[in-house]
């Protein structure tokens, strides 16, 4: 039994290798920007995806207020790059440790309520964040922060001519939020966080301290997050409080998930892989002129896939599997 | 030597109810011990305040000599103590392997070996077979047992055990029974709380009845099943006369 288990783990890191591959080949057929653009978007966001699912489908904590911790680490960065001439690589790592602190704080005490009220603490937590930065001079208001152009640079991670940069970076993050998870999965930490979502009072009695879980959790994912909030703010190369730190990012970090699989390895990059192109591409094609058409159809496939499947596009591949396993 | 658990002089209100009222008990190392009484004498909070799921209003409990009392239920798992619940709390997304590993994790940091002692566990308690189902597709029996895996997995010296034998077939009880023997066998201490007299009285070397909150009776079972106090307790005083 441990030999088929260390099996399918070797067989996942195969599959995400071979798959990153690809995707790294991708640009060569690919020469199209605006199909480029899509594709780094959906990196971003199967990245972001994956680091809110250490939080909230691992360890069961629903957030939608992860926009908070991508905004500071947007906002982070660009301050620091600036008004003081700090390299955005430094920028991220420093927003990356902020997000993770600030995460820890606000769950001091908020992982104290349980189930819709800590979802909705969330929510207006990075509401109120919203609101602090859309009035504070100094970081720019509402007007936000123009990035100065300085040449194309991998050093201030900054590129104009080409996109291609900004997407090896995000197929990076990807690779790196998924090894994380993968590697989190078979970790004591990885079986506390899954103890906790299903029960904590009997995780507690097996010597699993509840809080200090959750709290660890918090502090990964805002983290990643931030990381990723840092890349997306180099990537627009302009920042205002609304398209870092606005609601629809806490919702695009959850939807991936949820729709490919919460708390699976591979969820959060499947439902990625479905939902941003299709977005994207409903938006340009159906969308348009403001009728929403767009949306109606995103909004119909969220619901049909809820219905037909609420574990998760993922369970279409997992449950025949454990069923053929186990009976 | 000292006894492993002693509760000293423990008390627990709830608002105006008293659940438990001057409760002293102590279990020796490697006994089995009952812990018996009718519906609401207390038996389930004196429990949860052995386990720390909440502390006491009054009183100390101690464990291996330290003083528990104020110690959340994780360290005192850490110090030993292993708990089942009456309501089983199985982690049904997770599988029977994956939910004994949780607890195999006190004492084992390195996964590997954590796994290793998960398979022992299941080995002993006999759910090797369905280490790889889905905890919420066991049948209750197994989910007993189960949470009596989990919790061994912790390796306790004090094994406390809800009403595990409760709501089970003849057959699967004393499959159940058998099982706590070997856990005592093994070395641990058990203390369980059961209220169906015939198949805990045979099993434990001693039996501590509570009544109304308080300990009405304590001492070797075929004595305590005589006691017209405890008859009265559970049947009323009409039955305790003739005895």
């Amino acid at each position: 039994m441990d030999k088929t288990f260390a099996a399918r783990r070797r067989r996942d890191l195969i599959i995400a290798a071979v798959l990153a591959a690809l995707a790294a080949l991708a640009p060569l057929l690919i020469k199209d920007v605006y199909v480029q653009n899509i594709l780094i978007l959906t990196l971003m966001y199967a990245a972001l995806s994956q680091s809110w699912n250490i939080l909230s489908g691992y360890c069961g904590q629903i957030s939608l207020g992860h926009a908070l911790y991508f905004g500071i680490g947007a906002y982070t960065t660009e301050l620091l790059f600036t008004k003081f001439g700090v390299l955005p690589w430094f920028g991220m790592l420093a927003g990356g440790v902020i997000a993770a602190v600030i995460a820890m704080g606000l769950g001091y005490p908020f992982f104290r309520l349980r189930g819709h009220y800590f979802v909705i603490a969330t929510i207006v937590i990075a509401e109120i964040g919203l609101l602090l930065f859309q009035n504070w001079e100094w970081a720019g208001a509402a007007m936000g922060i123009t990035i100065p152009v300085r040449g194309d640079s991998w050093l201030k991670f900054q590129f104009m001519r080409s996109k291609l940069p900004y997407f090896y970076f995000a197929l990076a993050l990807c690779s790196l939020a998924w090894f994380v998870t993968w590697w989190l999965e078979d970790s004591k930490w990885g079986f506390w966080w899954r103890a906790v979502k299903d029960n904590p009072e009997a995780a507690e009695s097996l010597g699993v301290v509840v809080f200090n879980s959750k709290m660890g959790a918090a502090a990964v994912s805002a983290f990643l997050v931030a990381v990723g909030g840092a890349f997306y703010a180099q990537f627009l190369a302009y920042i205002d409080p609304e398209s870092v730190m606005g609601f629809q990012f806490s919702l695009l970090m959850a939807l991936p998930a949820v729709l490919g699989g919460i708390g699976t390895l591979w969820g959060p990059v499947l439902g990625a892989a479905i939902l941003i192109p299709m977005t994207e591409l409903t938006r340009s094609y159906i969308g348009g002129s403001g009728r929403g058409v767009d949306l109606i159809v995103y909004g119909a496939l969220i619901v049909l896939i809820s219905l037909a499947l609420p574990q998760g596009l993922v369970s279409l591949f997992s449950r025949t599997k454990a069923k053929g396993a186990t009976r | 030597m000292t006894a492993l658990l002693e509760t000293r002089g423990v008390w627990q209100r709830f608002g105006g109810l008293v659940a438990n009222s001057d409760v002293s008990i102590s279990v020796g190392r490697g006994e089995i011990v009952g812990l018996i009484g009718p519906n609401g004498a207390g038996k389930s909070t004196l429990f949860n305040l052995i386990a720390g799921v909440l502390p006491p209003t009054q009183g100390s409990i101690w464990f291996d000599g330290e003083d528990v009392t104020n110690m959340p239920a994780a360290e005192r798992c850490q110090r030993g103590v292993g708990r089942t619940f009456q309501v089983v709390k199985s982690f049904e997304t997770m599988t029977v392997i994956d939910n004994v590993i949780v607890g195999a994790l006190v004492r084992n940091t390195v996964m590997r070996e954590a796994r290793r002692k998960a398979h022992e566990v299941l080995e002993f308690t006999g759910l090797a077979a369905r280490a790889e189902v889905l905890a919420s597709d066991l049948v209750p029996a197994e989910k007993r047992r189960l949470e009596v895996a989990r919790a061994l997995a912790t390796e306790p010296k004090l094994l406390l055990l809800d009403e595990v034998l409760t709501g089970l077939t003849p057959t699967e009880a004393q499959t159940g029974v058998a099982l706590v023997r070997k856990v005592r066998d093994a070395g641990i201490t058990v203390l369980m709380v059961e209220h169906v007299m015939e198949i805990v009285m045979p099993l434990v070397d001693r039996a501590i009845v509570l009544d109304l909150g308080k300990v009405l009776v304590e001492g070797n079972p075929t004595e305590v099943v005589r006691d017209p106090k405890v008859i009265s307790a559970y049947l009323g005083d009409r039955h305790a006369v003739g005895a």
